[in-house]
């Protein structure tokens, strides 16, 4: 009768009530090795790099303990502030055009072709590697003999300095990266729309409601759990630019392009400055968590509107 | 035009993948570890360089080695510039760094500091095998630390000549004799700048030294700009100007400490280079730092000329499907030419297992039997006299005339370039600040970077 019952489909105990009825030794097992890889390569280096974030340390001897002067030293660099702001601008621009692009894409995956193969080139881009769509990207924009300003030239326009253009540089690069990310972001969105039940537009067609008014009032309403996992997601990703800056401008002209995590790995690994470089690095964490967390808040990413 | 612009970007952009591809492989390498070195010898050693150019040479001097030494096996590995400091310090904080390894002479001294290298004090002077006057004069001293230990033994030198497209310089009816004393000064330019001026085009044909030139729409450029401008090295871009107005970059060398960038010498060259840009006959910063490097940019003809060093002689030489010529540095208000020189060196890391055999293997790449192998590959002059005067000769048997660098040594005008502890905080400010010069900050920028710079050292 007791085995009945736990077969029983569709019943979910907790975690504390599995342990106390004696599978804690099961539970545990499989929780080993995420475990181990989430102990070994997150939370010690976490814990570490806090750590480290308050002593000068240049990795070859050992490190001496300085208090909170990394942080002091961190309120008043020019370049610290500097890369905040290019950061910022950066992901401005790289999700809200990534964020449309990728509903946009989903919408017309979802409602113009159920082939396969059509949605899987939307997905092609992702599957290049980063290093190689930065390079491709920086050979095809090259202000001389890059195929785009050819192109450019051809339609009577003067050739444009993607790169070396400092007010140009950072949107250049976000760019690319939504040309690389908009199809699997459209993915996970495109999966949020299927999930939707086509009942609720027969009822909206009944009522006589045009298709703006659908996309507004139930498209994005009903997707809006799916988008604020995906903003998660992808700002923070976003946050984290590093090898599309590194491979093209490596943070010039000037520091126009001067990313934080460009700047905490010239100065970790060029300077071997990695007290300073882990401070940077924790103040990074903070902001991305409170991001995080505002998100979910303000999106209400645990409710959906249908209940 | 296009059809070529597009073949030389195809090649280009292969030759970034092939050596991307030539990294994963080293890194594969690397993790295999001694497991792909072939032979069962009891001491192996691993040695490291950059310039996927020169292991052909290499390769077979540390066969000349291990043949001469049949208890030690040598692999050689090769690591991409871009990666090859950041995975040399990863490789000594996990104690798996190479025994031996190529060194520059600006990043040699905060390894030093830091007790992450040998002395190899032992390897010269009366006792030791290498007798420090067969080098090149300077390229030794270069290697000495703050401590007065020597940290590598000279492997090789550079200079920087004037690349020209002789196809243009035919074209412009100028000739190539006439570049052997070409003069400059901070105030017109002197011949250098008259020349660059006739050399450039703008898109309706006209030249830069006659009326009606267009340059706001320039179609080959005099002198070409790369848009890594060496920040306060300067290296191949502006430095043997400054240099034959007298300048210096620090008040000593090795391990100055005061820099120069505020100086009246140092601002006149490099507010007299940066004229060039407003003049049309060298690109923008926005436009050089806009892609390709200015040796791709001169490959395709959009440069008559370009400042380069003599490790991408062969390189540029044959770049473009056209003759290219390589003239002497132009003659200063000093009275003579001037070209920083840098001897990349040997190092032997500190936590070798077998530091006798690793500093055996470094005294024999100090060998001419060593070097004159390395020189017959015609891609880098060998510190040692002898083989660099080989090299000259390899070089001419591949059509490369290299006088204009030689002439550097026998003139006595190559200056060794700044060593200095910290290089890489120094080269953090200077940098964006000649970023933000060329791209028209005002020449007071370099008063504030240079008080900046000297905090480093204080």
């Amino acid at each position: 009768m007791t085995t009945l019952a736990n077969a029983r489909p569709g019943q979910r105990r907790s975690l504390w009530s599995r342990i106390r009825s004696g599978e804690a030794h099961l539970v545990l097992f499989f929780l080993l090795p995420a475990s181990i890889g989430l102990v070994a390569f997150y939370l010690w280096p976490a814990i570490r790099g806090a750590y480290l974030s308050f002593t000068d340390y240049n990795v070859l001897s050992d490190p001496t303990p300085v208090g909170l002067a990394n942080y002091q030293r961190l309120l008043g660099d020019d370049l610290f502030w500097n890369s905040l702001g290019v950061t910022a601008v950066y992901v401005v621009i790289n999700i809200g055009v990534q964020t449309i692009v990728a509903v946009l894409l989903a919408l017309l995956l979802h409602r113009a072709t159920s082939s396969t193969l059509v949605r899987g080139i939307a997905l092609m881009p992702y599957f290049v590697a980063n290093v190689v769509v930065a390079l491709v990207w920086y050979f095809m924009l090259d202000y001389q003999v890059g195929i785009v300003n050819q192109m450019l030239t051809w339609l009577g326009i003067d050739p444009v300095a993607f790169f070396g253009d400092p007010e140009l540089a950072v949107p250049t690069i976000a760019m690319i990266n939504v040309w690389r990310h908009a199809g699997y972001t459209a993915l996970l969105v495109f999966a949020g729309l299927q999930a939707i039940n086509p009942s609720v537009y027969e009822a909206a067609d009944l009522d006589g409601a045009g298709e703006r008014a659908k996309f507004f009032r139930i498209t994005l309403p009903l997707l809006r759990p799916i988008l604020a996992m995906v903003l998660v997601i992808t700002v923070t990703g976003s946050f984290q630019v590093f090898d599309t800056v590194s491979v093209t401008t490596n943070g010039g002209p000037v520091n126009a392009t001067r990313v934080i995590y460009l700047y905490i790995y010239n100065l970790a690994f060029g300077q071997l400055d990695f007290g300073y470089a882990s401070a940077i690095s924790v103040v990074l964490f903070l902001l991305l968590a409170g991001v995080a967390f505002l998100q979910i808040k303000l999106l209400r990413s645990n409710q959906t509107d249908l209940d | 035009m296009t059809q070529m612009s597009r073949s030389i970007r195809m090649t280009r952009a292969g030759r970034r993948i092939g050596l991307a591809a030539v990294v994963v492989t080293a890194a594969t390498l690397a993790l295999s570890g001694c497991a792909s070195a072939a032979s069962d010898r009891p001491v192996e050693l691993t040695y490291w360089m950059w310039d996927a150019n020169q292991m052909d040479g290499y390769q077979q001097c540390l066969d000349a080695f291990e043949d001469a030494n049949p208890t030690v096996g040598v692999h050689l590995e090769q690591v991409g510039w871009n990666d090859y400091w950041t995975k040399l310090t990863t490789g000594l904080v996990a104690e798996t760094a190479p025994d031996v390894f190529v060194n520059h002479p600006q990043q040699f001294g905060t390894y030093a500091d830091l007790d992450q290298l040998l002395p190899l004090d032992d390897l010269v002077g009366p006792a030791g095998p290498v007798d420090l006057a067969d080098y090149q004069p300077g390229l030794a001293d270069m290697w000495v630390g703050q401590d007065g230990h020597r940290y590598g033994l000279p492997k090789d030198w550079s200079a920087i000549g004037l690349f020209y497209n002789a196809d243009q310089l035919a074209d412009a009816g100028v000739d190539p004799a006439t570049l052997e004393d070409l003069d400059w000064n901070p105030r017109d330019g002197g011949s250098y700048e008259r020349l660059i001026a006739h050399l450039t085009v703008d898109d309706n044909g006209v030249r830069g030294d006659e009326a009606g030139f267009d340059r706001a729409h320039v179609k080959v450029y005099g002198l070409g700009l790369n848009r890594n401008n060496n920040g306060g090295f300067g290296e191949t871009q502006w430095s043997f100007l400054a240099l034959a107005d007298g300048w210096s970059y620090a008040d000593r060398n090795p391990w100055g400490t005061r820099f120069s960038y505020d100086d009246e010498r140092f601002l006149e060259t490099v507010t007299w280079w940066r004229g060039l840009i407003d003049k049309g006959y060298m690109p923008t910063f926005t436009v050089a730092s806009s892609g390709m490097n200015d040796t791709d940019a001169f490959a395709a003809g959009r440069y008559a000329m370009i400042t380069q060093g003599s490790w991408n002689a062969r390189a540029i030489a044959s770049a473009g499907g056209f003759p290219v010529g390589i003239a002497p540095t132009p003659i200063g208000p000093t009275g003579s030419r001037a070209t920083v020189t840098t001897a990349l060196g040997d190092s032997v890391w500190a936590g070798t297992k077998h530091p006798e055999e690793a500093k055996r293997l470094v005294a024999f790449l100090a060998t001419p039997e060593c070097q004159d192998l390395v020189a017959k590959q015609a891609r880098v002059f060998p510190a040692l006299r002898g083989s660099s005067e080989l090299a000259a000769a390899a070089f001419a048997d591949q059509g490369v005339d290299v006088s204009a660098f030689t002439v550097q040594q026998q003139e006595g005008t190559a200056v060794p370039s700044p060593v200095v502890l910290g290089w890489t905080r120094l080269q953090e400010i200077m940098g964006p600040t000649m970023d933000a010069f060329l791209a028209g900050a005002d020449p007071d920028t370099f008063e504030k970077a240079n008080r900046q710079v000297d905090a480093i050292f204080r």
